[in-house]
């Protein structure tokens, strides 16, 4: 256990050396996605906006994994598909490889699609029922007229089935024939068609069968080794998404409060979310279960259209404070190599100076529910 | 209407002997599904479990094992025309199956009801929460509107709904996936029934707001006595809230025990396997998962062979065995049973351990 410990250590040192080094795939500043609220038939007035992304710096490293986590509504899609511009950015900054990908006229931007593609949750709907597999994955070849013509497309088809694990004859069937993992397959060999550098992998397991899940991420992670690929994995399940990253951040409301190397975030969580987050997930061991403390939040997210002032998370914050809180946006700071949180009390939970307020618990902790007699 | 439970939970945890008698008897139940021109479908085959109150019997499996109908059976809610049930389902030592519509009917959302997964989907998008709340009310207690009104409040703020009295004019849409869940288990609960049934409550939640769903269940199954019948497919909502686990694969019962046995000593190579693939919190990283091969769909029809055996590293000959039944070894614990030729028995050792 120690020799890992050390060894990610060192993983760790090294990385923030190479910090500002060109291993950086993509460096994504400032990264701000607003949809404007509409009002009026005629009129249309913007009377608000939803603001789905508010402020994310990222540097993707080449090669390596980053793990988006958060829960419906932080706006982890949106940022994902963001950077792939399936959305647009209002405001901020995405290079790959240093070439601005916001820029872009929409005919640079599709021959750098090559390079950045996605994987989707539900590959029932992302794959065109009426197409054989085959011409699923002729699709991207065709479309951006890589060399070689039919015959070689053809070659390149059995090859990708190939390398997902698929044999030769899936070619000529429809998706419907398939089961969800091996249509979460077809889905991965459609968005490696290309070669890309990067792949954003939105909830890439999470519709599937929990025996067929390790499958899946067994196969990414293969994949990444193969072909030199970088991820972007969004999830909501922190087991699935601590096993396959190698740098992890938690989004909230738009905004990413903490971010860290994966062991240091799960053997050390600073931010009050990340910790209430980690309480909540079920871990199949009864005995973990019974000992665990849980810090049950209160309430729901907030709107992102009318986000808190201050810290976003201090309404529902068990830590949260008198001073500060309310009223001062709290700046990402480095409290380790790599280790960035931004609560304004992080060192003070951590040391354990601030406790969670008795009064946070969750109003469902009364002690009389339902039918006693 | 006859007392709620009454069981204290203090019964939980204790031995074998000193448990209450089961409120909910299911044996060797049998769902098949006909259709006119079509082979018949064996939905499940052969399940037998019981629930004691202030107890939860957690029902695991994967998509097709079919734990959800089994769930829908033990509520009498198949179609009639379609599904033919077999077997015996006893409430508090009334037989359901076969039971007159109408009876049954005064039962569910009485004596017993249910939450379903997705709550958009089971509650009435055109009717306030408000009215969907005191309709049952009304419907079993004969309470007045006034009454039912008050009482539909006071059910909204015990499962953690703020500021009730404004949510009950709210249509579904306008309560977040949370709320909705809750507004669904103020429902069941309205009648104080003596059994629930849950089917996935909290699959199509966050984990922050599971975790405040999961803490309401467990605080009324202890507290009122409930019992409660758990589908899912959430090995961890399984270890944190069951007293027992019944596990389901093809529509048969493979593996049944106390949670810590199971969870301890995982002795159907399926539940093994399932329990080694998925990611822990609080395992090694770095590894490559130990999935199980295959998809839940690679079954053989249990009247020829073990069903899992396709999918099983352990399988050989002696899996093509029709006849396989459920047995306990006595290298487990009392009460763990495993329909399986080759199970994984903890080695003598590792026995004591295992089951305590």
């Amino acid at each position: 256990m120690s020799g890992v410990g050390a060894k990610d250590r060192d993983d760790v040192e090294s990385r923030s050396e190479m910090g500002t080094g060109d291993d950086v795939l993509l460096r994504v500043r400032g990264l701000e996605v607003h949809f404007p609220l509409k009002k009026g038939l005629l009129l249309d007035r913007t009377v608000g906006h939803v603001r789905a992304v508010d402020g994310v710096d990222l540097d993707l490293r080449r090669g390596q994994t980053y793990g988006l986590v958060g829960e419906s509504g932080c706006g982890k899609s949106t940022l994902g598909r963001a950077l792939l511009r399936l959305e647009e950015p209002t405001a901020g900054t995405v290079e790959l490889d240093g070439q601005d990908v916001l820029a872009l006229r929409p005919a640079a931007l599709r021959s750098l699609r090559r390079r950045m593609q996605m994987v989707f949750q539900d590959p029932m709907s992302s794959l065109d029922p009426r197409q054989s597999v085959e011409s699923l994955l002729t699709e991207p070849l065709r479309a951006h007229d890589v060399p070689g013509g039919p015959q070689a497309w053809r070659a390149r088809v059995l090859e990708l089935l190939e390398v997902v694990g698929l044999p030769a004859s899936a070619a000529a069937r429809y998706p419907h024939e398939f089961s969800g993992g091996q249509r979460q397959r077809i889905g991965i060999a459609r968005a490696v068609a290309l070669s890309p550098d990067l792949v954003v992998a939105d909830e890439p397991v999470s519709a599937l069968d929990v025996s067929v899940q390790a499958q899946v991420v067994n196969l990414l992670e293969e994949l990444q080794e193969r072909l030199g690929l970088t991820y972007l994995v969004i999830a909501h399940d922190l087991a699935v998404v601590r096993h396959i990253s190698d740098v992890v951040g938690v989004m909230y409301l738009g905004v990413v409060v903490e971010q860290a190397p994966s062991d240091e975030l799960y053997s050390r969580p600073l931010h009050p979310y990340t910790l209430a987050l980690m309480s909540a997930i079920p871990v199949p061991d009864p005995a973990a279960e019974d000992a665990r403390e849980r810090i049950l939040l209160t309430g729901d997210l907030p709107s992102p259209a009318d986000p808190p002032p201050g810290c976003r998370f201090h309404t529902r914050c068990p830590f949260r404070q008198e001073t500060r809180c309310s009223d001062e946006v709290p700046r990402a700071r480095e409290l380790a190599p790599g280790h960035t949180v931004a609560c304004h009390w992080a060192e003070d939970v951590r040391d354990g100076r601030i406790t969670p307020r008795a009064d946070a618990s969750d109003p469902t902790a009364t002690r009389e529910v339902a039918t006693g007699s | 209407m006859s007392p709620a439970g009454g069981t204290p939970g203090d019964l939980r945890g204790g031995g074998e002997k000193g448990r209450a008698e089961a409120l909910l008897e299911v044996r060797d139940l049998g769902v098949e599904f006909r259709r006119r021109g079509a082979e018949p479908v064996r939905a499940v085959d052969g399940v037998s479990l019981s629930v004691r109150p202030g107890e939860v019997m957690g029902l695991v499996g994967e998509s097709g094992s079919g734990k959800s109908v089994t769930s829908l059976a033990v509520m009498g809610l198949l179609p009639r025309r379609s599904a033919h049930v077999t077997g015996s389902v006893r409430l508090a030592g009334q037989e359901l199956v076969g039971m007159a519509p109408r009876r049954l009917a005064a039962l569910r959302g009485d004596q017993m009801s249910m939450v379903f997964q997705d709550p958009m989907s089971s509650l009435n998008p055109v009717v306030p929460v408000g009215v969907q709340v005191t309709e049952v009310l009304r419907t079993h207690t004969g309470a007045t509107r006034a009454e039912a009104r008050d009482e539909a409040e006071d059910l909204l703020r015990r499962v953690g709904i703020p500021d009730p009295r404004r949510r009950l004019k709210d249509y579904p849409h306008q309560l977040s996936g949370g709320m909705r869940q809750r507004a669904l288990i103020a429902i069941a609960l309205a009648c104080k029934p003596r059994l629930l049934v849950a089917d996935e409550p909290t699959t199509a939640l966050d984990v922050t707001i599971q975790a405040q769903v999961l803490e309401l269940l467990r605080v009324l199954v202890a507290e009122s006595g409930t019992a409660m019948l758990l589908i899912t497919h959430d090995l961890g909502v399984v270890a944190g809230l069951c007293d027992d686990v019944t596990v389901m694969y093809s529509g048969r019962v493979v593996e049944t025990a106390r949670r810590r046995e199971l969870f301890g000593a995982p002795a159907h190579r399926y539940t093994e396997g399932l329990l080694a693939s998925v990611p822990r919190l609080d395992g090694p990283r770095g590894e490559p998962l130990r999935p199980i091969p295959g998809t839940p769909r690679d079954t053989l029809p249990w009247s020829r062979a073990c069903a899992f055996a396709p999918r099983c590293a352990y399988a050989d000959v002696a899996c093509a065995d029709p006849g396989m039944a459920l047995r306990e070894p006595p290298e487990l614990g009392g009460g763990h049973a495993v329909r399986c030729v080759h199970p994984a028995l903890p080695a003598a050792a590792a026995t004591a351990g295992a089951s305590t």
